[in-house]
């Protein structure tokens, strides 16, 4: 280890392998923490301008370009706040493709940012590029798992980065039960894959830290919540989607072109981790079995096994796709009809609140009698998070410092740590509406 | 000999072309054996001080992305735009039709002189583009084809024809008999086989117009199935911004 250091400088620009532009600066003086900040530097996007004057069939088409990565959960949350203002319901067919597709999603993000972003700092590599040679075996491992998650999504949306077929009240396309069939042979043939995942991430061993914080995210009763269903936090605060700002209370910082968040505390965590933490009970008896297997319990106060929470989360969805698969496969694909038309007269707000990679996400819409959207509100995952970034440095710095570390290792580990967040700044850029 | 050193990064986007890059999976192991990545922020650490080709997605929206990309330019010797938002300006174009002030004021409050922006814009408008490959997203093919034509120094040529084309050649029913305002009719053709009429939805128009777009023929469509100057107006903003004389023009 190298020598131990009261004076430190740390200024990380543009923290790779994470999605977007984020710089670290942490300075240290004379043993005391002077500074430490998580700049959000990425171009402000004002989706929420934008989609004032778009019709009602066009607002998912727009939000989904907020996220590559997570287009289809972009998709999920707007159809949703679209379908609260129209008085849609949805059909059971509608809402298990809709949740195979929130699955399949996760699926692909989280073993994407486990094994193309997170594990080379394990294996002391720069990116998977020089993996594919040192441990070849891994990275085709991976790009099996990321390509059938973005099949799920081909063969039920059309794409995964930025689904087609999805539209208010239900689908343009639907897959016949053959296809479905098919595709549910497929992917029962990557479970040696799934479970490889986890223990290679068994090996692996996260960096100690401990700071408990207040963990946000959705919870169902009938299920572990993607989907739907209310807003609660750790400790013991619930909200009814529509009354989310009771729990999210947004700010803005001058040093991030994203918001930040907090509830009572100085900061919140969202997340797989927080998933986890809340609703760890409702997991799928073979997702229990992995986070024995990983080591990882509920509460669990390391922002480092986020990464771990998420190889359990991607256990689950898994085992959940194939039952999803089974229903639908079972009960036939009925030919519904997607409606054409806003309903008459109908106007105002809608709220569709989900889960996605990165934590709970809200899209809020106001709509005139026409379905032209009047005004929005967007609340990202990562911004709920960046608040909590800070107040882990805050806790980490000086714990680094007295475990000897040098200004380079002090570095490395905090972009360590801002990547467990598997943050996705170019996500958090496109804030609020104030009032 | 070196190996070619390429690049890839991103202004204001949503990162998804990054994404449909690595969504090539095991098809880009054979361009990694010819080539060497200089950077890769999304994917990997490091940096280098000059590249052969840089790819580069996402709009100019500040005055920090004109830097960007002048800097960029500066480094490499070909510049390849990569989606809509950098061949065309993708959907960063909707706030170049309201007032930019209010446009801020809506997203900052008070705080907007905080994050100053400019008028949305593709990377033509600042830099010269050697090659452009369009699309939201970009189709993953034709970004193999651009990268290998580039690597073996074959000319890229996008197709010059719209999307009715392949889509009439896909046998699907015309959308627009199906009361959809699909822009088909004047978009580069080349996002097959993810064909957004195959999948039920209209053609949303992310790849922009073809060279000589029949305005003409768009225009008789538009008309014979009844859509006022606002509805098509709405239509083409999405992507095509740019282009609101022919919008207008329509």
């Amino acid at each position: 280890m190298a020598k131990a250091s009261n004076t430190l400088d740390v200024r990380v620009d543009y923290v790779t392998r994470v999605e977007g532009h984020g710089n670290i600066v942490a300075r240290v003086e004379d043993g005391e923490l002077v500074e430490c900040r998580m700049e959000i530097t990425e171009s402000p996007r004002f989706f929420e301008a934008m989609l004032r004057g778009r019709s009602w069939k066009d607002t998912m088409f727009l939000t989904t370009r907020i996220c590559g990565i997570c287009a289809c959960g972009h998709g999920t949350a707007s159809l949703k706040a679209t379908e609260d203002a129209m008085g849609l319901k949805l059909s059971e067919q509608t809402l298990r493709l809709r949740k195979i597709v929130l699955h399949a999603e996760q699926l692909q993000s989280h073993w994407l940012h486990v094994y193309f972003l997170v594990a080379p700092d394990f294996f002391g590599a720069p990116s998977v590029i020089p993996m594919a040679k040192t441990h070849t075996d891994v990275v085709l491992r991976a790009m099996r798992l990321k390509k059938l998650a973005n099949y799920i999504c081909e063969v039920l949306v059309g794409r995964h980065v930025h689904p087609i077929t999805m539209v208010p009240g239900g689908y343009m396309k639907l897959p016949g039960v053959r296809t479905l069939k098919e595709l549910r042979a497929h992917i029962a043939g990557h479970e040696a894959d799934v479970w490889a995942t986890v223990d290679l991430f068994a090996t692996l061993k996260m960096p100690e830290f401990s700071r408990q914080t207040e963990y946000e995210s959705l919870r169902d009763p009938t299920e572990y919540a993607f989907y739907g269903g209310d807003l609660v936090t750790s400790d013991g605060d619930k909200a009814a989607p529509r009354d989310y700002k009771d729990i999210i209370h947004e700010s803005i910082v001058r040093h991030s072109s994203a918001k930040h968040v907090k509830n009572k505390r100085e900061a919140l965590m969202v997340g797989a981790l927080a998933r986890f933490n809340n609703n760890h009970t409702q997991l799928h008896p073979r997702a229990k079995e992995a986070a024995r297997k990983l080591g990882l319990a509920a509460p669990c106060y390391n922002t480092f096994h986020n990464n771990t929470a998420q190889v359990v989360e991607s256990v689950h969805c898994f085992y959940e796709v194939l039952r999803l698969l089974d229903e639908l496969i079972g009960a036939g694909i009925q030919d519904e009809k997607p409606p054409l038309r806003w309903p008459t007269g109908k106007k105002g707000a809608g709220v569709g609140l989900t889960e996605v990679p990165r934590g709970t996400l809200v899209h809020h819409y106001e709509y005139d009698e026409n379905g032209i959207c009047t005004g929005a509100n967007l609340v990202i995952p990562t911004n709920q998070n960046l608040a909590n970034i800070e107040a882990d440095f805050r806790a980490y710095v000086p714990q680094l410092i007295a475990e000897g570390r040098s200004q380079a290792e002090v570095a490395h580990a905090l972009e360590m740590l801002v990547r467990a967040y598997d943050p996705c700044i170019s996500c958090s850029v496109h804030l609020v509406m104030v009032k | 000999m070196a190996k070619p050193v390429l690049m890839f990064d991103s202004l204001s986007c949503c990162e998804g072309c990054g994404l449909q890059v690595l969504n090539c999976e095991t098809d880009l192991l054979p361009i990694l054996e010819k080539a060497d990545i200089g950077r890769f922020r999304e994917a990997s650490d490091g940096d280098v001080d000059h590249y052969n080709v840089a790819f580069v997605e996402g709009s100019i929206v500040t005055p920090h992305d004109i830097e960007r990309i002048q800097e960029i330019r500066a480094k490499t010797d070909l510049l390849v735009a990569l989606g809509a938002c950098a061949t065309h300006g993708g959907v960063n174009f909707l706030k170049n039709f309201q007032d930019p002030d209010d446009v801020a004021k809506y997203v900052y409050g008070d705080k907007r002189a905080w994050f100053p922006h400019v008028a949305a814009r593709p990377l033509k408008a600042e830099v010269r583009v050697d090659a452009e490959i369009p699309g939201c997203p970009i189709n993953p093919r034709e970004f193999l084809e651009a990268a290998t034509c580039l690597l073996t120094g074959k000319p890229f040529k996008l197709p010059n024809y719209p999307v009715c084309v392949p889509c009439k050649l896909a046998d699907n029913v015309c959308l627009w008999h199906k009361g959809a305002a699909c822009l088909g009719v004047v978009t580069r053709a080349g996002c097959d086989p993810y064909l957004c009429p195959s999948a039920g939805h209209k053609c949303i128009g992310c790849r922009g117009l073809v060279d000589k777009p029949n305005t003409q023929a768009a225009k008789d469509v538009m008309a014979e199935f009844g859509l006022t100057v606002d509805d098509i107006l709405r239509e083409f903003r999405l992507f095509q911004g740019i282009y609101k004389e022919v919008a207008q023009e329509a």
